[in-house]
């Protein structure tokens, strides 16, 4: 490419950040704790979707029984999922609120789809965490077979620092201050003690996801926060009731809470990369879908894509949906390449470029937290190994110590197992392909791996060293 | 497998003929011989013969011969064992000395001659002679884009077929992409299913996966098959069986195995007792680790108290080339019965067996505690670390507390 033609990145993006910064932000929570309903009735609110879909939505929500299924509908799109009732892959989209710009993730629920979560959370700065306020239901969600605890614990290894709770359903059990008190008194213990968020960075919000109350605005008499998915008629009593019981909530809405939230350091300056969530055919060429985790592209570059080392050219790209010529760390990007064929780029690959390469590995050292495990681990733990979207399986093939939590300080050497709640150094060995894999002080990103076995999540990690490279 | 002639002698020599049947009989036949026995069977050889002109003429000739074991082969996706060794019996073919590879065939007889013929060689034989044991299982493992097409018998699992078959994510506003991938994956499994499962063999074809995959693998299944008119799989329909595994990773098939709904489908087949006790195992550890070991070292001190209950060896370990520790394995496994526990020999072709072979291949449950074990071996630890103090890494205490922060607070 002429260099005339060159755009300066890092200019444009610091006028890009001036205007306002963008931030992703992933919607997680105990299934059918009403994440899908509430974040499609906030996109209705933002304006983002529009009322005519939302009727569209309705009539056909009625049709098959699940009238109240209809707001979760612009996120749930597959008939499966529609279907069902339940969202089983990442939706993503984007809205805007004052002062940042949100790429929205909303994560599956359902404990099956929790690789789709790691994949959605992985590429998220912040999340929202959504708990069922209803007798019963927000404490099946808490309690060891419940998603809100794995959740959160997942987000938080992930990277993910501040939490806004949203306490959704209030609706159902008459906006009781009592019992909103009990949920923030709970999680907040929970989240600040086992999850090691800091308690400055939670905020709970007080919302129902299906009248839409304090989403975006707080029903006033003047002002009445219309649930469009409600009928008509139901309106003024529902309002009304909401007025005279929900009085004792001074806080900020929703949106308010999520508009204060810090952005963090992308790491522009370093080499770029680009983890691969999603792969098509599309007119042109391949359409590869991701997230930029570290550096910055723009239209005509070569990019490399990891493993197999095949070089490929940015034809186009989209942000958000939007066409643009460049992207820097931290955007949700779309990127159509050229000269590559489709197979050679899959799930889980990373692009880079060929002057910093990432490395690729079958077997490396990392640092894991053991969580709540029922068995402990052995040398020879068979594991699925998590690295973003992707999901290889392995073994824990070496224990090489334990160490203490607060100092770092080596415990014991080649200890004979793992129990919980432990930190220590393991060697772990991929029994398939190798995978792209980062050290974590090179990459926060690409440095991180969860360990899942038996449809739970049974450690976190960090990753030390790479011991292998190549295949 | 058939057992034509067994005759061994008081002090353990002896040889036995047998017929392999099937491809589950090969697998035993790779774990019975061993280097330095002596095989007797019908082979083909190239005899190349020298004329007094000088011409070189070569032909094929059918014979049987006996050789010396050195090395055994065997390819577990095609079945076929390859044994070479030197020919030990004299022929008007062949010289004695020279080398030759035999092929085993199944249905055709071969006679084994071995030195000792210890207990874990005897169980064997009688093991793969056993008919009653036999159960043939189909599964096809998957989730969303992956997908394993396996045989399941009482002592192997083969990977008939591996599928990688990405499928687009749904996108906002378009799903046509996600669905048409989904139905190009389902077809590929269909596909394997008909060239890899034999309907009359097996008894049960198990779709596991996590999700609502199987169900929609099940619907296209049976609607491909009203569409094509396939009559196997529409007959067939009852084998079929849905379970919940976590992932479509091999890994899932001890999940698969610890299905109530197809432990008794499996029966009293090996495999899933194998699950089990490894389960056990874990268990134990998690609950009382004074009471469950692995490592050969410790696994034989606890025998040497009499504390085994149940004892989990693979059977990697009895294959190993190196006499002493085949003998070493042998003699725990007697001692361990001796004192009245339960052995398990694993087949390393299971998921459960690759686990314990990855676990040192030898674990054991104990039938009470014997905390000491660990304490010796704590002080043995204590002194490597002082011999290695100096090699020792630091690299991690520096980082460990910022490394941490990252990972949980």
């Amino acid at each position: 490419m002429k260099s005339g033609k060159r755009i300066d990145v890092i200019s444009e993006y610091q006028k890009r950040i001036a205007e306002k910064e963008s931030l992703n932000l992933v919607v997680i929570g105990h299934v059918d704790a009403g994440k899908s309903t509430l974040m499609g009735h906030l996109l209705y609110l933002q304006g983002e979707v529009t009322e005519k879909t939302i009727r569209k939505h309705e009539r056909d929500a009625q049709k098959i029984g699940k009238a109240s299924f209809a707001f979760a509908w612009v996120l749930d799109e597959t008939g499966e999922e529609r279907a069902r009732g339940i969202t089983m892959d990442v939706g993503v989209t984007k809205f805007e609120t004052e002062h940042r710009r949100f790429t929205l993730l909303d994560a599956p629920g359902h404990r099956d789809f929790i690789p789709n979560m790691i994949s959605g959370t992985a590429q998220a700065d912040v999340a929202i965490l959504v708990v069922d306020a209803t007798t019963g239901e927000f404490e099946s969600g808490f309690d060891a077979n419940g998603q809100t605890k794995e959740h959160a614990l997942l987000a938080r290894s992930l990277g993910v620092q501040q939490l806004v709770i949203a306490v959704n359903k209030l609706d159902v059990v008459n906006w009781s201050e009592a019992r909103f008190l009990e949920i923030v008194q709970k999680l907040e213990q929970f989240l600040v003690k086992d999850a090691s968020f800091k308690k400055s960075n939670l905020v709970f919000v007080p919302c129902s996801g299906f009248t839409g109350e304090n989403l975006v605005r707080r029903s006033t008499p003047g002002n009445i926060c219309n649930g469009s998915a409600v009928s008509d008629t139901s309106v003024p009593e529902s309002v009304a009731a909401v007025l005279s019981t929900f009085s004792w909530y001074k806080g900020p809405t929703l949106i308010e809470s999520i508009d204060k939230l810090d952005t963090p350091m992308r790491p522009i300056e370093k080499p770029f990369r680009m983890s691969v969530t999603d792969v098509f055919k599309s007119a042109g060429g391949v359409s590869v879908a991701g997230r930029l985790e570290a550096g910055h592209i723009q239209v005509g570059e070569a990019v490399m894509v990891m493993p197999g080392s095949e070089m490929a050219v940015v034809k186009s790209m989209e942000v958000n949906h939007e066409a643009t010529r460049w992207a820097a760390a931290g955007d949700s990007v779309l990127l159509i390449l050229s000269g590559i064929d489709i197979l050679k780029v899959s799930n889980g690959s990373v692009l880079c470029t060929r002057e910093a390469p990432i490395p690729v590995t079958t077997h490396f050292a990392a640092q894991i937290v053991v969580f709540d495990v029922k068995i402990p681990i052995t040398v020879g733990f068979p594991v699925i190994v998590h690295r973003q979207s992707h999901n290889e399986p392995g073994v824990v093939s070496k224990l090489v110590a334990t160490i203490d939590k607060v100092t770092g300080e080596i415990v014991k050497k080649s200890p004979r197992h793992l129990g919980k709640n432990t930190t220590a150094m393991v060697e772990i060995k991929l029994s398939g392909r190798a995978i792209p894999l980062e050290a974590y002080k090179d990459s926060k990103e690409l440095g991180r791996v969860m360990l899942r076995k038996g449809g739970d999540t049974i450690a976190a990690g960090i990753v030390n060293k790479i011991l292998s490279f190549g295949s | 497998m058939k057992l034509v002639k067994q005759h061994i002698e008081k002090d353990k020599s002896g040889y036995v003929t047998l017929v392999p049947e099937d491809f589950e009989d090969m697998w035993h036949v790779y774990n019975l011989i061993q280097k330095d026995d002596q095989l007797r069977a019908v082979t083909i050889r190239r005899i190349q013969s020298e004329s007094s002109t000088g011409s070189v003429d070569s032909q094929r000739v059918k014979l049987t011969l006996s050789i010396s074991v050195d090395n055994v082969d065997f390819d577990t996706q095609v079945g076929v064992l390859r044994i070479s060794g030197r020919v030990i019996v004299e022929n008007p073919y062949v010289k004695l000395g020279t080398f030759h590879t035999i092929d085993l065939e199944m249905n055709r007889s071969f006679t084994l001659i071995k030195p000792e013929w210890d207990v874990i060689a005897l169980e064997r034989v009688q093991e793969g002679c056993d008919v009653t044991k036999k159960a043939d299982v189909a599964a096809v493992i998957c989730q969303e884009g992956l997908a394993n097409v396996c045989l399941l018998t009482s002592s192997m699992t083969l990977i008939r077929q591996h599928i990688d078959c990405p499928v687009p994510r749904k996108r906002r506003g378009s799903v046509a992409n996600y669905e048409k991938g989904m139905k190009r994956f389902f077809e590929q499994i269909y596909q394997a299913i008909l060239r890899h499962i034999d309907f009359e063999i097996v008894k049960c074809v198990i779709l596991g996966s996590p999700g609502f995959v199987r169900e929609q693998l099940y619907e296209y299944i049976f609607a491909e098959a009203v569409r094509t008119d396939n009559k196997t799989i529409l007959q067939n329909r009852p084998k079929f069986i849905m379970v919940h595994t976590s992932t479509g990773h091999k890994q899932a098939l001890q999940e698969v195995m610890n299905d109530p709904s197809i432990k008794n489908k499996l029966a009293d087949t090996k495999a899933a007792q194998e699950v089990q006790a490894l389960d056990q195992f874990y268990e134990m550890m998690n609950n009382d680790p004074d009471r469950a070991f692995y490592g050969f070292k410790d696994v034989s001190k606890a025998a040497e108290r009499g504390a085994i209950g149940t004892l989990l060896v693979t059977d990697e370990l009895f294959r190993a080339a190196d006499v002493a520790k085949r003998r070493k394995y042998i003699a725990l496994v007697e001692e361990a019965r001796a004192t009245g526990a339960k052995v398990f020999v694993f087949s390393s072709l299971h998921v459960s067996g690759e686990n314990l072979n990855q676990l040192t291949g030898v674990a054991a449950i104990l039938n009470f505690p014997l905390p000491d074990i660990d304490d010796e071996e704590e002080e043995e630890a204590a002194d490597e670390t002082l011999q290695d103090e100096d090699e020792a890494p630091q690299m991690h205490s520096n980082h460990a507390a910022e490394a941490f922060d990252a990972v949980l607070g």
